[in-house]
């Protein structure tokens, strides 16, 4: 049963991608990509990847359409033009590695094989350690604050470095100084009563919902890279609501960019701390008396501030999009 | 049956070559980015199909101790760093076409390059 | 079983009309009658498919956070009808028969 919903998720998959490629609106483009990723995420969470599938639909179909939205807004283009040539070259060279691969898949282990080569060594260890060595119960988010911390780091400074990339080539916009501009930036879409309303209910439990996510990522699906998306999402939906002015004034320039180096900084801070107290950088287990007690700790730490980094990187590239004045 | 278990990878190759062709073939800027980002995906979903096991759940461990069947995590933890790299490489790019719209009016790549040409 | 029988018929009720919503969306001749088959996917495809759902988990934590999706789900489904339905008259579809008349400006 589960098999059938799978194969029918992976081949509607197909069919919109292939709908995002062909169609030439780019507005319908974004729109059928929101849809591809949020098939994705449910295809994630058939195959029980219950992190990755939250991940997906917050930032893929949340956060990346708002972000491609804001630009075709700047762009202010609606079709692709040249998109009926069909290009023969590429279509060849795609169809025959296409037929490469899928030759080469009749190598791999079939789905679910519990004797797959990817199944052996490292990942059974991390599964009876982590209740051993850190009492948590999310393996995954164990895995990637702790065992694979360094990974993390790398990965916080690369959203860290987007968001400032997105403010800095975006900075010397024209803010938009028509009178169109102006009123929406003072009032949003304060004159439309119903989705005010609405939205304004419902950005607490947004938030909420991003915190619940942040501090209980040990425990169950979640962890900061979720809540940071969430709470990002709720933030841009009171800016939408409110126009930009009220935005910004949530979070103003200055805290944005603290936020963004300051989260960064707590993950580098946890790992010094550890070489100071004379364990590994990252290494967790010397920051308290008890190695559980300072695994968690570190842990929680580390999380708050890929939290923070990632709401605050990702409020910071809306707001570089919402600001400028439309191309011409 | 073997072919089934094999589906996740065709569509995963199927995926790859679209979103390519959609990032080699597409003169407009902003489908080459969305052609990136379902390559991006296409990716992601082979590493969580290795992950899978059979009768297995997602890797939570309720109760500790109890001999329970687990999906891999470690796949899950790569592609949950891949996927926000993923979205900060979107977020440069689509910077970038913005500026380019404004300099040269245009974000078709024939367009953009015909100056280059004409000299 | 009794229980059984009628999550069973709500379930496939709910699926009949998340059916016909789409099959109204693909058919129907332009953005307004289109957006009234979308928003029966919202309104009555999502209360009976989670009801259904609800009465197979029967009294527990699950069911209590199936009521908060559901509560969700009807409070932002109807809105973004309302908003796209907005935006369509807005921006002046003059194309779509049925449409208001453009006004003056």
């Amino acid at each position: 049963m589960v098999t059938a919903f799978g194969i029918a998720l992976l081949t509607l998959l197909v069919v919109t991608a292939v709908a995002v490629v062909v169609t030439p609106n780019l507005f319908v483009a974004v729109m059928l990509m929101s849809i591809f990723s949020l098939l994705m995420a449910a295809t994630f969470f058939i195959l029980d990847a219950a992190d990755v599938a939250l991940t997906e639909a917050a930032i893929g179909a949340g956060m990346s359409t708002i972000l491609f939205l804001g630009a075709l807004a700047l762009i202010a283009e609606r079709e692709a033009r040249g998109s009926g040539r069909r290009r023969w070259l590429p279509l060849a060279v795609i169809a025959l590695t296409a037929f490469t691969i899928i030759y080469a898949t009749f190598d791999k282990p079939r789905l679910g094989d519990p004797s797959a080569p990817v199944h052996q060594h490292v990942a059974p260890w991390y599964l009876e350690q982590t209740p051993v060595l850190m009492e948590m119960s999310n393996v995954v988010t164990a895995v990637l604050a702790s065992f694979r911390a360094y990974d993390t780091l790398g990965e916080v400074l690369v959203i860290l470095t987007a968001g400032l990339g997105v403010m800095l080539i975006l900075a010397n916009g024209r803010p938009d100084l028509s009178r169109q501009g102006r009123a929406a930036a003072a009032t949003g879409l304060r004159h439309h009563l119903i989705p005010r309303v609405v939205g304004q209910l419902l950005i607490p439990f947004i938030v909420l919902f991003g915190l619940y996510l942040q501090f209980h990522g040990e425990f169950g699906p979640g962890g900061g890279f979720q809540a940071g998306a969430i709470i990002a999402v709720g933030i841009v939906l009171h800016a939408l609501l409110e126009g930009e002015a009220a935005g910004r004034a949530i979070l103003p320039t200055p805290l944005l960019v603290g936020m963004m180096a300051g989260g960064a900084l707590l993950y580098c801070a946890v790992g010094i701390v550890g070489m100071l107290l004379g364990g590994n950088f990252l290494d967790y287990a010397v920051l308290s008396a008890d190695p559980v007690a300072g695994q968690q700790l570190g842990i929680h730490l580390v999380e708050a501030g890929v939290g923070i980094t990632v709401t605050s990187s990702l409020v910071a590239a809306f707001h570089a999009f919402a600001d400028r004045e439309p191309a011409a | 049956m073997k072919l089934f278990g094999l589906y996740n990878y065709w569509v995963f190759a199927l995926l790859l070559m679209i979103g390519l062709y959609a990032v080699i073939a597409k003169p407009n800027l902003v489908k080459k980015l969305l052609g990136l980002s379902i390559f991006q995906s296409a990716v992601f979903l082979l590493y969580i199909s290795m992950a899978k096991v059979d009768g297995g759940t997602a890797p939570i461990i309720q109760h500790a101790g109890e001999p329970q069947v687990f999906s891999n995590p470690l796949p899950h933890v790569l592609i949950l760093t891949a996927i926000v790299v993923g979205i900060s490489t979107i977020a440069l790019g689509l910077a970038v076409v913005v500026r380019i719209r404004e300099e040269f009016g245009t974000i078709e790549e024939d367009e953009i390059q015909a100056p280059d040409r004409d000299r | 079983m009794i229980v059984d029988a009628l999550s069973f018929t709500m379930l496939a009720l709910g699926g009949f009309f998340v059916f016909m919503g789409g099959l109204g969306a693909l058919r129907l001749p332009d953005l307004y009658t289109r957006m009234h088959a979308a928003s029966l996917t919202d309104s009555l495809g999502t209360l009976l498919t989670l009801g259904g759902i609800m009465l197979q988990a029967g009294w527990s934590l699950a069911t209590i956070k199936l009521l908060t999706i559901l509560f969700f789900l009807m409070m932002t489904g109807p809105t973004a009808s309302y908003a796209l339905a907005n935006a369509a008259l807005l921006s002046d579809d003059k194309d779509a028969p049925g449409a208001p008349p453009a006004t003056g400006n």
